[in-house]
């Protein structure tokens, strides 16, 4: 490509000499006694009927992923590798119903398990135990929090996927016949709404090789002035893949907005209902339907 | 970047092949003005399928193309905007106005051909 | 006087916004460079896994703020990088220039409104087809606008 370079930029972890000689020691001491902890907190998440919806072999598998995860976010700092991981298990197990205060609890009890082995390892040491708080503390309550937030944050993108895709059965573009589209909308739209069936509308258009479409929006109890405007675009967009849109069952009200919004009713296509609108998309698709006595009436002198 | 420019019966038909720069679309304009002027076209078709974005630049000039041609006789159509790109034009805010747009070639050329014969009688007995 | 504006139209921005590490830069030197700018915007957007829907918005956007920086500025940059507040991917675009600033940037990006003769959209729409919006001019010394697309 001409005239492009890439840099990279490399953010340096800063961390202070005496805690990252803290954390080692700890790592270490956690890293010995793997075997043991990992089985006390599997033991106490079973105890307290956490990740029921698990059968104990996959908590104990995901207990020791998870302990792996935590003691490398200790001793290097990095919580990627643990984000990842995080993300990772919440798409496995938010389908099978896991829920939120499961996940925190579990991030809880680990953070008690080892707390409660550090107490017993330095118990006779209380400077030294202070001092390894002190570094484990901070450390310890971002990882729960990044392991918490990124269970939460995943939980919101299968629900918004969820709403996505409900909504994209909520708008069906209908091929009624040939290059004829109907689509008929539903509730609310809001401006996400409106993106969404704009696109759906495009690639219709775009499939079914469609010169007029009917929307209707009767269905469609309100609209403000931003959704208005979507409208209009949605219009406009259909109109530069050659179909013509003709809009029907707009309320009073709706129609109200469009021309406070200031678009022109003349040039919008609009007639009064479905029945209407599709009499006159075969009407600019040159079919002769049932108007032709009327034609040849009002053409007589 | 030319883009080439094809002759059929009374129509000028260009297809961009890839990414135009603003000089090239300028350059695509005043040709079309041109050849329209030389060969007395009637229509004029701009495919530009090949096009993955539509800013605001390429709008003015597709548009301003068609204001030129008219008045030099030859109604233009925008054929093959992708769909996305539609999306992403009228997001921005921009209108084709007073522009007409089919779906691809063969829409465009339906299109031109109805206009060509309702409106274009008059002129085609002046001429000739 | 410094002008800074912000836009954002996702809501208050979660903190903790990482910027990812590979950064890539796009001098801006004449209308060539706009194009490359947009194809490389594209590019990343769908390495990030962005549809072709939003891909297009963000070149789009690209294609207009590398142009104010030849029409304006004559010469800048564009910089492209990834980012994550952890719940969301998205791209950061910013041009940056050493142009002549802008007088007025609330005006400038109220929209229909041209030095050159344009109509004026070009700031104004691409804060329609982007997330988050922010501009900082400064008159005699530059202008950057640094926008932000959310992968949906
Ligand atoms: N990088 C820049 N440096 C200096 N001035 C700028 C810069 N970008 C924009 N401007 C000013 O802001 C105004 C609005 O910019 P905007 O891109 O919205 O519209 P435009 O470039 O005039 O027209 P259009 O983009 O629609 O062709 C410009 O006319 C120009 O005066
Ligand atoms: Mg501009």
């Amino acid at each position: 490509m001409p005239g492009s370079e890439t840099t990279v930029v490399m953010t340096p972890v800063v961390r202070d000499e005496s805690t990252s000689g803290l954390l080692r020691e700890l790592v270490a001491h956690l890293r010995q006694n793997r075997t043991q902890l990992r089985e006390e907190w599997a033991r106490r998440i079973t105890e307290a009927k956490l990740l029921t919806a698990m059968s104990p072999e996959e908590v104990f598998a995901e207990a020791t992923a998870v302990y792996d995860n935590y003691l490398e976010a200790l001793e290097t700092g990095s919580i990627e590798a643990l984000e990842t991981y995080a993300r990772n298990l919440s798409e496995r197990i938010i389908p099978r119903g896991v829920e939120t205060n499961e996940v925190v609890g579990i991030v809880l009890l680990l953070r008690d398990v080892l707390a409660r082995s550090l107490f017993a390892k330095y118990r006779r040491d209380f400077e030294q135990l202070d001092h390894i708080l002190d570094a484990y503390e901070p450390a310890a309550n971002r990882i729960a929090i990044t392991v918490s937030v990124g269970f939460v944050q995943e939980r919101e993108r299968v629900i918004r996927q969820q709403q996505e895709a409900i909504r994209e059965l909520s708008t069906p573009v209908l091929p009624v016949r040939e290059r004829l589209l109907i689509l008929p909308i539903i509730g609310i739209i809001d401006p996400q709404r409106a993106r969404q069936l704009t696109e759906q509308l495009l690639r219709g258009i775009r499939v079914n090789r469609a010169k007029v479409v009917v929307m209707d929006i009767t269905g469609v109890p309100a609209m403000d002035a931003t959704v208005a405007n979507h409208l209009v675009q949605t219009v406009e967009a259909a109109r530069l893949l050659g179909a013509t849109v003709i809009v029907t069952g707009l309320s009073p009200e709706i129609a109200q907005t469009l021309v406070n919004i200031g678009v022109d009713l003349g040039k919008m296509n609009t007639v009064g209902d479905m029945q209407g609108g599709i009499e006159e998309a075969e009407r600019l698709l040159g079919y002769r339907v049932a108007p032709v006595v009327v034609e040849t009436a009002a053409a007589a002198p | 970047m030319t883009v080439p420019i094809l002759k059929q019966r009374d129509y000028l038909i260009a297809s961009i092949q890839a990414a135009l720069t603003d000089a090239d679309l300028k350059h695509l304009r005043d040709a079309l003005v041109a050849q329209v002027g030389d060969y007395r076209s009637r229509g004029v078709i701009v495919d530009v399928t090949a096009l993955d974005v539509m800013d605001s630049f390429a709008v003015r000039t597709l548009r301003d193309l068609a204001h030129m041609t008219r008045l030099r006789g030859a109604e233009t159509v925008i054929v093959g905007i992708q769909p996305e790109v539609a999306f992403a034009m009228t997001q921005l805010g921009l209108r084709l106005e007073g522009v007409a747009a089919a779906l691809d070639l063969e829409e465009g050329l339906a299109y031109l051909d109805s206009r060509v014969k309702r409106g274009g009688m008059t002129r085609q007995r002046l001429e000739g | 006087m410094s002008q800074r504006v912000t836009v954002n139209n996702t809501g208050p921005m979660t903190d903790g916004v990482r910027l990812d590490r590979a950064q890539i830069t796009v001098p801006i030197t004449s209308d060539l460079d706009i194009v490359a700018a947009r194809q490389r915007g594209r590019l990343l957007a769908v390495e990030l896994g962005y549809t072709a829907t939003q891909a297009t918005l963000i070149a789009t956007a690209i294609s207009e703020l590398a142009r104010n920086i030849v029409l304006y500025a004559t010469r800048g940059e564009i910089l492209l990088t990834g980012a994550n507040d952890g719940a969301r991917v998205g791209i950061v675009v910013t041009a940056r220039d050493q142009g002549p600033g802008i007088k007025d940037v609330p005006y400038a990006i109220a929209g229909g409104h041209s030095t050159s003769g344009g109509l004026g959209l070009g700031l104004a729409g691409v804060r329609r087809l982007m997330d988050v919006f922010e501009i900082t001019s400064l008159l005699g010394q530059g202008t950057t606008v640094t926008v932000t697309s959310w992968k949906r």
